[in-house]
């Protein structure tokens, strides 16, 4: 195994520092830092309540921090609301598949395809050829190419998860956050999400939060342990596994 | 390759609907003018304005519909929208009295006589054009809509909470509408109207070409409707019904499109209120008062929540049906409209549109092989 404790990414993409949340007194985020290259796939781990979800919030302009930077590039994430957030190229897949149930699959992706977001765009909106091949090639690439004219409703779980992958897909993004997307799935199912996520690492950034060590593993990337809303630990799987202080953690010291 | 899914901008319903419509709309002025008189055939001048009162709710329920059948807005004010529009409408008939009010005098209203003012207030000029009051009938209730809407939805009021405020709303306006110093007939409203754009409104001919504009109006705003319904935009006002957070995470600003959608809305509830108005003849504070806007709630959940044709049809069935019982049985029919919304949400969760849903929708396309697979394999 190549080891992961120095990467070298050219820039960085994401960069939190000093991030707290408070909520009636409870610190979700407490001074949390976090530095994601372009073009980097990182894990973030951690137990239940360390953190993770509220960071994806804060990142996604869900949750406002109290304090501290969040920074895009150079934009300042903590001053924008969602959808601005959204398309600055930020997606994110809910830790529950969350797709649009009454529509079909292919609408699914033709909503989230990269495009003017007005209203009056949209009532303008006609399906050109190049729109109908990305959403083709998409289709593919998330292998639910027969079911295109499905109602998502009626997809499985997994398939679930991976429309709402390829609806992020569709925006285009150049970060992607992605909660827990083995969670209630196959073996095999798993092995190819593993697949679909490091192929879409090849040209964007991922931050993957996952409980699942095996699948952890199979991606192969550098680890972040959370815990009580700041980083214990950052690594590569391995080293993190041996790391004392996660070990407390994990087993309750 | 694969057919991309497209949504017909009417579909076998509408294109049903709306041929049904011109058929009503031709034939019931028809038979009211040409058929002699005490025939089988003739259609007295009571049942042209009732029919005609009843398109005004079905264009009424419809708007309500376009909101919360298609993105989730449980509206329970636009009984404003539409008592603003009837207004309006109401200004410019009081207008063409001129002197031939109890008081004669050609300038002010009646009720302003009698308040003792000297000259019309500001918000009054104007009206005497009907351009401008046509354009007032539209202006003000989407005016209102867009402000209401503009603060609720960027505050992300949501659910049973904006319900309650578009209750409250409309009851403000019922309170303020009944102030006599409000300028607009206090408790009496706006009635005794001569005619329109100079024809006389009691007239049977008058009343057979309001009849036929507000069929006309109910098929234009229904084709309207389809139009918005059908775009990508009639998608996303779907998605953030279903599932608001993850249309706002894929870049929507949820806020505007509720917006579009309430002010549109409000436009067309604002066109059936001056339709209704010429025709029974008055408006008054009433109008505004909340159980008219729950009453339109419940035609269009009995027609059926997110057809728009059903809603249309559930408010022609209600009223008929209140018509009917109210003469028979005056006391029972609250009670009868009660038992009716409880069957159709225990026992017809589509409405009245969803009897029909067996031959006038296509099958949903089949779960495909590799989707059965899969789904096997997760379980």
């Amino acid at each position: 195994m190549i080891a992961l404790e120095k990467p070298q990414f050219a820039e960085t993409l994401l960069f939190l520092e000093d991030v707290t949340v408070t909520f009636d007194g409870f610190r979700a985020l407490n001074k949390l830092g976090l530095d994601v290259g372009r073009g980097e796939m990182r894990a973030i781990i951690g137990p239940n309540g360390a953190g993770k979800t509220t960071m994806m919030d804060v990142i996604t302009g869900k949750t406002r921090p109290d304090e501290g930077r969040v920074l895009f590039g150079d934009i300042d994430l903590t001053r924008l609301d969602e959808a601005a957030i959204a398309n600055l190229g930020i997606g994110r897949k809910f830790q529950k598949p969350t797709v649009f149930e009454n529509h079909s699959v292919w609408t699914n992706l033709e909503l989230a395809l990269k495009a003017n977001r007005s209203p009056w765009a949209s009532l303008r909106w006609v399906l050109g050829g190049e729109a109908r091949d990305k959403i083709a090639a998409t289709l593919e690439r998330i292998n639910l190419l027969p079911a295109f004219a499905s109602l998502a409703g009626d997809l499985s779980h997994g398939q679930k998860q991976w429309l709402e992958i390829g609806m992020l897909l569709m925006q285009e993004p150049e970060l992607l956050l992605v909660d827990e997307p083995v969670a209630g799935m196959t073996d095999a199912e798993t092995e190819k999400t593993a697949h679909l996520l490091r192929n879409i690492a090849e040209t964007r950034s991922v931050v993957v939060v996952e409980h699942d060590m095996e699948f952890v593993r199979a991606l192969n990337v550098r680890v972040t342990v959370l815990h009580e809303g700041s980083v214990l630990a950052e690594g590569n799987l391995d080293a993190v596994q041996n790391n004392q202080k996660v070990i407390d953690v994990y087993l309750g010291r | 390759m694969i057919q991309a899914p497209v949504t017909p901008i009417l579909g076998r319903g509408g294109v049903i609907f709306l041929v049904l419509l011109l058929a009503v709309a031709i034939l019931v002025p028809v038979l009211n003018l040409f058929a002699t008189p005490g025939s089988a055939l003739h259609v007295p001048d009571y049942m042209v304005t009732l029919i005609g009162k009843y398109l005004c709710y079905a264009l009424l329920a419809l708007a309500v519909d376009l909101v919360w059948g298609f993105c989730g807005i449980l509206s329970l004010g636009h009984g404003a929208f539409f008592a603003l529009g009837g207004y309006a409408m109401g200004m410019y008939l009081m207008r063409q009295i001129g002197s031939r009010g109890v008081y004669g005098n050609p300038e002010l209203p009646d009720f302003m006589v009698f308040l003792n003012w000297k000259e019309l207030p500001w918000y009054w000029q104007g009206f005497e054009y009907f351009p401008f009051a046509l354009l007032m009938v539209f202006l003000v209730p989407g005016a209102l809509a867009f402000v209401f809407g503009w603060l609720a939805f960027r505050s992300r009021v949501t659910g049973v909470y904006l319900s309650i405020i578009t209750q409250a709303m409309t009851f403000a306006l019922l309170l303020a509408f009944f102030r006599n110093d409000m300028g607009f007939g206090g408790n009496n409203g706006l009635t005794d109207f001569k005619d329109i754009l100079g024809f006389p409104v009691q007239a049977s001919t008058t009343r057979a070409v309001l009849y036929f504009c507000s069929a006309l109006a109910l098929g234009g705003c229904f084709i309207l409707a389809r139009r918005i319904v059908s775009s990508k935009l009639g998608l996303v006002l779907v998605s953030i019904r279903d599932a608001e957070s993850r249309t706002r995470f894929l870049g929507y600003r949820v806020e505007h499109y509720k917006l579009f959608v309430f002010t549109v809305s409000a436009m067309m509830a604002g066109l059936a209120g001056a339709l209704y108005v010429p025709q029974v003849g008055i408006i008054n504070p009433s109008e505004f008062s909340p159980e008219n806007s729950i009453e339109t709630v419940i035609w269009t959940a009995f027609g059926g929540r997110g057809t728009l044709w059903g809603a249309a049809l559930g408010a022609i069935v209600v009223n008929a049906a209140k018509s009917w019982f109210t003469g028979l049985l005056p006391d029972a029919w609250l009670f009868i409209l009660g038992g009716l919304f409880i069957v159709v949400t225990l026992f017809m969760p589509k409405g009245l549109a969803g009897i029909f849903s067996g031959w006038r929708w296509a099958p949903r396309p089949p779960v495909t092989e590799a989707a059965k697979v899969s789904t096997q394999a997760a379980e």
